[in-house]
């Protein structure tokens, strides 16, 4: 009993407040301004257990006052303020239609009471009043009927009580107080009418079972309040280390990865609930930072190493010409050059970005259908007079028209670089092939060529930035056009594929149809 | 003609100004935005470089939208480090008409600044090219040179056109790329050049005065003297 705060008395009143440790359990869920007032000090020490076992919980390194920040102490909270709460209504409940009953129930015979003896004084006036008191006395099986009327000298004249009570002054309030009848001292629940003439009536009901009854109920519900705290305490405990050990998983990852293990990743529980989604969703995210990460770091180096070359010329150019001009023609003719090997530099530099912004991904929204035909065409136009230049055969196979779905101009690029490769490497003679086949799946362009092709061993690092083959050395480029194909086709979600034309090379890019086109 | 130069980097503004100057424009030279701004609204120019950050509080992009708002069409070229396709598309949509990025060649700029305040004079729609005795027929989409047919491709028809619009002018090949293949990026192989030297198998071979001109490190131009 000593759970409960000493100051509201155990009444009806009194119980409420009584029985919220949910109250005092939600003074930790308010935000942290109200921090300054919590603390060991004004709510009380035992009023709450949930609050008290909580403090000594927190995490070493968290001042408490961030404590109340953690989410798995909220929840805890939520909790315990939940069941606490249900408890509370299930005890008032309880006590409405229990005790509370019965004290209505009095209360509704001593009035039923009152109603008929005022009728008898109304009908027969004194007499038959007392006499009426004495035949309900008599006919009072419970022996729990309390009546007294007194004449206006505060005498007895009927009823079985021996004296007027002193504190019952005043006509209807209810009063409840030990009476003495018949030599025994027990509780009783009274109420004072005023008669004309100056006579009092006291009508009352002898409430001493009733009483121990409530006693024994409040007994009850304090002791099952105690039982709700330590429940609520316990559950919020449970739920916090719930929280904590789904959470942990998560957080262990992380903190791995912030050190720099990057290759860790949440493990699966297995069940496929909420949190193994989660766990997933962040793997995939790892993923593709990883990815990207891969990329930039590829391209740094690649950009240190391979842009090394290009600016090495051209800074030598510069120095040379510096150095050893003879005259004004000779110097300008090395500035010149060394501006073109900038330029190229640049090209480098431009084309390196695009792939860069190709990748980003921002450009899937401007995805729209389109006919490829057309495009293919202009491709094939724009490179069919330098294939013919070279001796080449750039022949087109495509329908009249090929939906297509994504961003017209990079697929028209891709195609393009292709294009370039494809006439670049070709001997004197030989063929370039341009075909596009429509499917329900998506488009598939086929670009193949009859030159020195790709070494089985180098065709996956083909589309590397900066990669270029054995054949590719004496040829002009920088080892970007097939990273930008490579680019485009992960971003439509679509592949490219380099296989052996026997001989040359056959490159085919696939590029899905949107998901509803697909069915 | 008379160019306005909005550009806060010291070092490019003063070589395209010295350019521009003695390629025989007029040029003032404003290095913030604010500055900027106010010469473009108050005083007329044939065309506008306009970088796009700025110091000064305002960028170029609010330049030219506040010029655009106030019905000021001077042709403006944006040259900008902001290379992205997004921000090429931001700088067309406030109203600019071409767009540069740096690094960039003087004589690619100049080229598209003349090109450009050239535009803005052109007066109502033409139906007949004429350079020298070159005849070029948009309604019948016939091309003469001294009286003879010749016949050309669709996209010779559409290259030649080109050159012939901007005759007397510079054109780069990336001009050429993006106004008679509209592309808008790098085909690395020397393309145009293969085109341009079939539009002249056919327009100046047979001919004893060659019309297209090849500008060292620049691109071409349609004239009857050599450059």
């Amino acid at each position: 009993m000593d759970q409960v705060s000493p100051p509201p008395p155990l009444e009806e009143a009194g119980w409420g407040e009584g029985c919220v440790p949910p109250g005092s359990a939600a003074v930790r869920t308010p935000p942290p301004n109200l921090g300054p007032l919590r603390g060991p000090s004004p709510q009380g020490e035992g009023e709450n257990p949930a609050v008290a076992a909580a403090p000594p919980e927190p995490p070493p390194r968290r001042s408490p006052l961030s404590l109340f920040r953690s989410a798995g102490l909220r929840f805890a909270a939520v909790y315990a303020l939940l069941l606490a709460a249900s408890a509370a209504a299930l005890a008032m409940f309880l006590w409405w239609s229990t005790a509370g009953l019965l004290d209505r129930q009095t209360e509704a015979a001593i009035h039923a009471d009152a109603q008929g003896l005022s009728e008898r004084w109304a009908e027969g006036g004194l007499p038959a009043l007392v006499l009426t008191i004495e035949d309900r006395l008599a006919g009072n099986v419970d022996d729990d009927a309390i009546y007294l009327l007194v004449d206006p000298m505060m005498r007895r004249v009927a009823g079985n009580l021996e004296r007027w009570p002193a504190v019952v002054h005043q006509a209807g309030l209810w009063y409840e107080l030990p009476v003495r009848r018949a030599g025994i001292t027990s509780l009783a629940r009274l109420q004072r009418y005023d008669l004309p003439n100056g006579f009092h009536l006291l009508i009352g009901r002898d409430v001493q079972v009733r009483a121990q009854l409530r006693t024994l109920l409040t007994d009850a519900l304090l002791w099952a309040l105690v039982i709700v705290g330590a429940m609520a305490t316990a559950g919020a405990l449970l739920v916090r280390s719930l929280f904590r050990r789904t959470l942990a998983n998560v957080s262990a990852t992380a903190s791995a990865i912030a050190a720099g293990d990057f290759a860790q990743r949440v493990k699966l529980s297995g069940r496929g609930d909420e949190f193994d989604q989660l766990a997933e969703t962040i793997n995939d995210m790892l993923d593709r930072i990883g990815r990207l990460m891969d990329g930039v770091r590829q391209v740094s180096n690649a950009i240190a190493h391979d842009l090394r070359t290009p600016i090495t010329r051209a800074r030598t150019r510069l120095e040379d010409a510096a150095l050893h001009a003879q005259s004004p023609e000779e110097l300008r003719a090395a500035i010149e050059r060394a501006t073109a090997d900038l330029d190229g530099i640049v090209a480098v530099f431009q084309a390196l970005l695009r792939i860069a912004e190709i990748e980003a991904g921002s450009r899937r929204s401007a995805f729209a259908r389109f006919d490829l035909a057309p495009s293919l065409a202009d491709v094939a136009e724009l490179y069919g007079a330098v294939a013919e230049d070279r001796q080449v055969a750039l022949d087109v196979e495509a329908p009249d028209q090929v939906p297509a779905y994504g961003d017209r101009d990079l697929v028209q690029q891709a195609v393009a670089n292709l294009v370039d490769n494809a006439v670049k490497f070709s001997p004197p003679g030989g063929q370039v092939r341009l075909r596009a086949t429509a499917t329900a799946a998506g488009v598939e362009i086929v670009v193949a060529d009859q030159g020195p092709g790709i070494p089985a061993s180098d065709r996956t690092r083909a589309t590397e930035r900066f990669f270029r083959g054995e054949a590719a050395r004496s040829t002009p480029g920088a080892g970007l056009g097939l990273a930008l194909v490579q680019a485009v086709a992960q971003l439509h979600q679509g592949t490219l594929r380099l296989d052996d034309a026997a001989p040359g090379l056959r490159a085919v890019l696939t590029l899905p149809a949107p998901e509803e086109a697909r069915g | 003609m008379r160019i306005l130069v909005v550009e806060d980097d010291k070092d490019v503004a003063g070589f395209v100004v010295r350019g521009l100057k003695e390629a025989g424009h007029v040029v003032e030279h404003a290095d913030n935005g604010r500055d900027g701004l106010f010469l473009a609204a108050s005083e007329s120019f044939d065309a506008v470089i306009l970088d796009r950050m700025l110091p000064g509080g305002i960028d170029g992009l609010k330049i030219l939208e506040t010029l655009r708002g106030q019905k000021n069409h001077v042709p403006v070229l944006i040259l900008s480090a902001l290379a992205e396709v997004d921000e090429r598309v931001k700088g067309l949509k406030a109203g600019g008409d071409d767009y540069l990025t740096k690094p960039f060649a003087f004589a690619e700029l100049l080229a598209r600044v003349e090109a450009l305040a050239r535009r803005g004079k052109s007066e109502g729609p033409l139906t007949k090219l004429v350079v020298e005795d070159l005849e070029l027929d948009l309604l019948s989409r016939q091309v003469k040179r001294a009286s003879q047919k010749i016949d050309l491709q669709p996209r010779e028809f559409r290259l030649l056109e080109y050159l012939m619009r901007h005759a007397g002018q510079v054109v780069t090949r990336t001009m050429l790329l993006e106004g008679v293949w509209d592309y808008h990026f790098d085909p690395q192989t020397n393309v145009i050049d293969v085109h341009v030297s079939r539009l002249r198998q056919k327009v100046d071979k047979p001919f004893p005065v060659p019309l297209i001109q090849t500008v060292r490190n620049a691109g071409y131009m349609l004239r009857a003297e050599p450059v």
